[in-house]
């Protein structure tokens, strides 16, 4: 029920801002160039550096099932420490930018272009950089799985942060300035408070989609050498190398009691608490329950363990005793010079970061190489797409059933929504086993393997607009006995039709990432691959060729934004238009 | 002895004091921009309750926020003369018609708001804030979230939050409209009870409304604002003792005067340049109107003891509407020569009485006519369907003619009513998928 309800409210913004910037617009090619040249940079100057990083030594993973645990809390850690990092991140850079014209200007193409880059392509950037940025120490390969789920989640946030900061309730705004509050205390009790309930929800999005990158990052390959960090995803790495069945079963039970844990203890009891954040002033229909909040509530042992903080977040607020008047607008000439200088800059900018990305394409690929990367592209995209068909196909009807009946849906949206959480790449080797021994088409039954992972999104997404579907409607439609293909057509297609493309749009975002590390896998010495542009990266991350992972992870962009700008967006928009019914 | 010999002086200065206020919304480059208020002068003195009068659109909100210091006006100034300057107190705060409570702040905490932002000890605050929750009546609600109380609770919130800083203005902005009719009547009561006590801790009160009758009920002095642009068109003084009385005839008589002034005024506008109304060819803003409410008006005009025309105060009276949601209906059969108004009666034309016996296929007949023959706009729109091959064309191009003349939103407004009327009248149809008008008629 909760995905349910902030859902709604997250569609809601989020169509409203898909209608105002369909079309892309010379901000966002400024964007595209500036994020590319800089991750080029980055992993030039680091490969400038040039150091052994093959004498970094890592403690050795053991498939000793009494480190399970310990491996499976430092997974865990890594996880809050990326998503620490995006609440970090989200505060200061959508502040920043729902405050300041220019810096929006900027920073929201960014945002919107950011979270469209399948991360798992740029992993080789990531790794070099970090590594070479602490050579002797673990630290490196530590920051570098933390920044990769870091660019998997900061980007939904912080977006739905802006949103939040550029839709507060202009009453209560007057309010703040009326009894001149300080930007502080402002912040706390209008903007935090009014923004937590949907960015709580993207928050969970954001880790239920992280756990797959938190497997994927702690084990990698880059030209000669291999990280391992301690943590489930290398347990996997290892038990794959040494053809461990029994190791990855151990696997995926770790990673569904952390799963179910997380949801329990974390994030239940704080969608509860978050529930008075809503703004609305009637009380909701269902509140959200938790258990551990309750149970927290009924002891006095955790108030006051947090009593001294709250008394040390209010000693440290400051006191405003002038009320700030509006600040006094700068003078016409002033203002008009500010913005020529910073439409300079804006362009120099774009200038460097252009050439920068040319040359060093220019330098080490020729034609052929780009139009490989294309038919790689085209693969995929037809993978990618025939399964989210196929997908469909089968959850819509699903979901469908499910919803219109209540007492099934609670219980298996919750799976749907677990499922959707657990990260795919765990159960990889079965299917890789399964393959293997039918002497399978890779080509063909790798697919699957791309969407096993974000198919949930699909199911759990039909079944809550299944189950939305009002109630007067489905009688008028009993009453005149509509037949079953009318009944599809009229009532039930538009009726979840917002929310089933909310469902494929992430299903398909994920889709591109999860191709990085499905369409080539491998079991002991067993490896199988796919032709495509997730099989063509993970080649070169494993031969260090930097050149062509740049122009992978360039296309695979590509492709990813020009599907969400042509397809999803505009289809977005049109659902929420027309079939939301509020 | 000083004090004695500043005092007189100190009476004599009005408490606020705005000259020469002119604010326009938008312009620069792409036109001139709206003017919402020209040349308001207005002074609020010492103990009394002014009511700001008039329809949406005059900029009553606008000069109240600027008093507020929400918004810095194009022109003209606005001077509070507070001797106060107590810590805490402030020199003036506002209630909002939406309440603008914080929803996940309790009863006192929200109360409580200003008083924290200017720094008041914890101990005093709490003082004041549960003396503020005492005095108007939210005892034993302190811990409730908004959420869980009912609209009157919640604005009796609204106006502790603005008594509890002891402002020496108390401004008001609408703040019983968005209530029923008799928690509002129960709040405007207690107000006013608390007024005449002496027991708030505020000097005179400013509040704007569009109900005549709230105003002559609760306030001493009435400024009636014209719009497009808002200007002071007439000050009421009422002089009548409270508690006053709704049915007393003086009261009755005061209401009857506002709504004559009121109703003035579209003629007045008329003539001024650049207001609304001066737009070339395409003619003034249409209000968005539903055909019913057009044709239940004119039944309701020959229903006893109406006889083809009745009284503006009487009809709302008895329609339980306010002069605002009236007024438009009024002049909307006016503009259709359906209806004719002289001062404050509204008289049936013989195409009124018509329209009335028609059967409904009769009345759309004629309801096309007259919206062809006298709204320049549905005509102008007919024409280019005309004459265009394809008999179809964006509605976009005539929003962007009349935004030439008036507002973008007036111009929306303004197309969504001709949409309903010529969908009614079957002159032309719209389409919304592409937003497009076009000839093409089912029948």
């Amino acid at each position: 029920m909760v995905f349910l309800s902030s859902d709604r409210l997250n569609a809601g913004l989020l169509a409203r801002f898909a209608r105002r910037r369909l079309a892309p617009n010379r901000y966002d090619l400024v964007a595209m160039a500036l994020i590319g040249a800089v991750a080029l940079l980055l992993v030039h100057g680091a490969r400038q550096m040039n150091l052994p990083v093959s004498t970094l030594q890592t403690a050795p993973i053991t498939l000793d099932l009494a480190k399970l645990p310990e491996y499976a809390l430092r997974s865990t850690l890594r996880m809050f420490a990326a998503i620490l990092g995006s609440l970090l991140f989200t505060f200061v850079v959508a502040t920043l930018a729902a405050r300041s014209r220019k810096a929006e200007l900027l920073i929201i193409p960014m945002l919107d272009i950011a979270q469209s880059i399948p991360v798992l392509s740029f992993i080789a950037f990531t790794l070099t950089f970090f590594v070479n940025l602490f050579p002797r120490s673990e630290l490196g390969v530590e920051l570098a799985a933390i920044f990769m789920v870091f660019t998997a989640q900061a980007w939904n946030m912080a977006f739905s942060f802006y949103q939040s900061l550029r839709t507060l309730p202009s009453d209560l705004e007057e309010v703040c300035q009326q009894f001149g509050l300080s930007p502080w205390r402002r912040f706390f009790k209008l903007e935090l408070p009014f923004a937590t309930p949907a960015l709580i929800w993207n928050t969970m999005m954001s880790m239920s989609g992280g756990w797959f990158f938190v497997v994927a990052s702690e084990a990698f390959t880059v030209g000669r050498n291999t990280y391992m960090l301690p943590g489930i995803g290398s347990w996997l790495a290892v038990a794959i190398q040494t053809e461990n069945l029994t190791a990855v079963g151990w696997a995926v039970a770790a990673m569904a009691v952390i799963i179910v844990v997380y949801d329990q203890l974390l994030f239940r009891p704080i969608v509860a608490w978050a529930d008075k954040f809503r703004f609305e002033q009637t009380a909701s229909e269902v509140e959200p329950q938790s258990w551990f909040l309750d149970l927290l509530n009924r002891t006095r042992l955790a108030k006051r363990l947090l009593a001294p903080f709250a008394a040390l977040a209010r000693r440290l607020t400051p006191k405003a005793r002038v009320a700030p008047r509006p600040p006094r607008p700068l003078s016409p000439i002033a203002a008009a010079w500010i913005d020529r200088i910073w439409t300079a800059a804006v362009i120099a900018a774009v200038i460097w970061a252009v050439l920068t990305i040319a040359l060093y394409l220019l330098r080490h690929l020729n034609l052929r190489d780009v139009m490989q990367a294309f038919e790689a592209g085209l693969l995929t995209l037809v993978r990618v797409a025939v399964l989210i068909v196929i997908a469909s196909l089968i959850w819509v009807p699903v979901g469908v059933w499910i919803g219109l009946r209540p007492r099934w849906a609670q219980g298996v949206q919750a799976l749907a929504q677990f499922l959707a959480a657990f990260p795919a790449n765990v159960v990889f080797p079965f299917a890789i086993l399964g393959i293997a021994a039918f002497h399978l088409d890779p080509d063909i039954w790798l697919s699957p393997l791309i969407i096993l992972g974000t198919q949930w999104y699909i199911l759990f997404n039909v079944v809550a607009g299944a189950s939305a579907l009002p109630n007067d409607l489905r009688e008028a439609a009993g009453i005149f006995k509509l037949r079953a293909w009318q009944r599809w057509r009229d009532l039930i297609l538009p009726g979840i039709m917002p929310f089933y493309v909310t469902g494929a749009l992430t299903a398909s975002g994920g889709s591109w990432n999860a191709s990085v590390v499905a369409e080539l896998v491998s079991w002991g010495h067993t490896t199988l691959r796919a032709h495509g542009l997730g099989a063509y990266i993970n080649q070169a991350t494993a031969a260090g060729d930097i050149p062509r992972v740049a122009l992978g992870a360039t296309v695979m962009s590509l492709f990813v934004i020009a599907l969400n700008r042509s397809l999803w967006r505009p289809l977005y928009a049109y659902a929420e238009d027309r079939f939301r019914l509020s | 002895m000083s004090l004695t010999l500043d005092r007189p002086a100190e009476v004599d200065a009005p408490l606020v004091e705005v000259k020469g206020l002119r604010h326009v919304y938008g312009g620069g480059k792409s036109g001139p921009g709206l003017v919402v208020l020209d040349d308001v002068n207005v002074t609020l003195r010492d103990h009394e309750i002014v009511g700001l009068l008039g329809r949406s659109g005059s900029g009553k909100s606008t000069l109240l926020r600027s008093i507020a210091g929400l918004i810095t006006p194009s022109e003209g100034s606005v001077t509070i003369n507070n001797p106060s300057t107590e810590a805490g107190q402030s020199a003036v705060a506002m209630v909002f018609q939406s309440f603008a409570l914080f929803p996940w702040l309790t009863v006192e905490k929200n109360v409580e708001l200003g008083l924290e932002a200017k720094g008041v000890p914890a101990d005093q605050r709490r003082k004041r804030t549960l003396a503020a929750i005492d005095l108007i009546g939210l005892d034993g609600f302190e811990n409730a979230y908004p959420k869980e109380l009912s609209g009157g609770m919640r604005q009796r919130v609204g106006l502790a939050r603005a008594l509890v800083v002891e402002p020496a203005v108390l401004l008001m902005d609408e703040p019983f409209s968005a209530l029923d009719v008799l928690t509002a009547e129960t709040l405007r009561t207690d107000l006013v009870e608390l007024w005449t006590e002496g027991r708030m801790p505020i000097r005179s009160i400013l509040m704007v409304t569009h109900n005549i009758e709230e105003a002559v009920l609760m306030c001493d002095r009435v400024l009636v604002f014209s719009s497009n642009p808002g200007r002071v068109v007439a000050e009421v003084k009422v002089d009548l003792p409270r508690p006053r009385n709704r049915l007393a005839p003086d009261f009755r008589a005061l209401v009857d005067d506002l709504y004559g002034r009121m109703t003035a005024q579209p003629k007045a506008a008329a003539t001024q340049p650049g207001g609304r109304t001066g737009a070339p060819g395409l003619g003034a803003a249409l209000a968005v109107l539903d055909t019913d409410t057009l044709a239940s008006m004119i039944e309701r005009l020959v229903t006893p003891p109406n006889d083809g025309e009745a009284d503006l105060a009487d009809l709302a009276g008895r329609l339980q509407m306010e002069a605002d949601e009236l007024l438009p209906i009024a002049e909307t059969l006016q503009l259709m020569r359906f209806a004719d108004m002289a001062g404050r009666t509204l008289r049936l034309t013989p195409a009124g009485r018509r329209y009335e016996a028609a059967d409904l296929d009769r009345r759309k007949q004629i309801f096309a006519q007259h919206l062809l023959a006298y709204v320049p706009l549905a005509r102008h729109i007919r024409r280019v369907l005309d004459e265009a091959p394809s008999h179809s064309a964006p509605a976009s191009r005539f929003r962007e003619e009349l935004e030439e003349s008036m507002s973008q939103a007036y111009a929306e407004t303004t197309i969504e009513a001709i949409t309903t009327w010529g969908r009614y009248a079957e002159i032309f149809a719209y389409h919304e998928d592409d937003d497009r008008f076009s000839l093409d008629d089912p029948a």
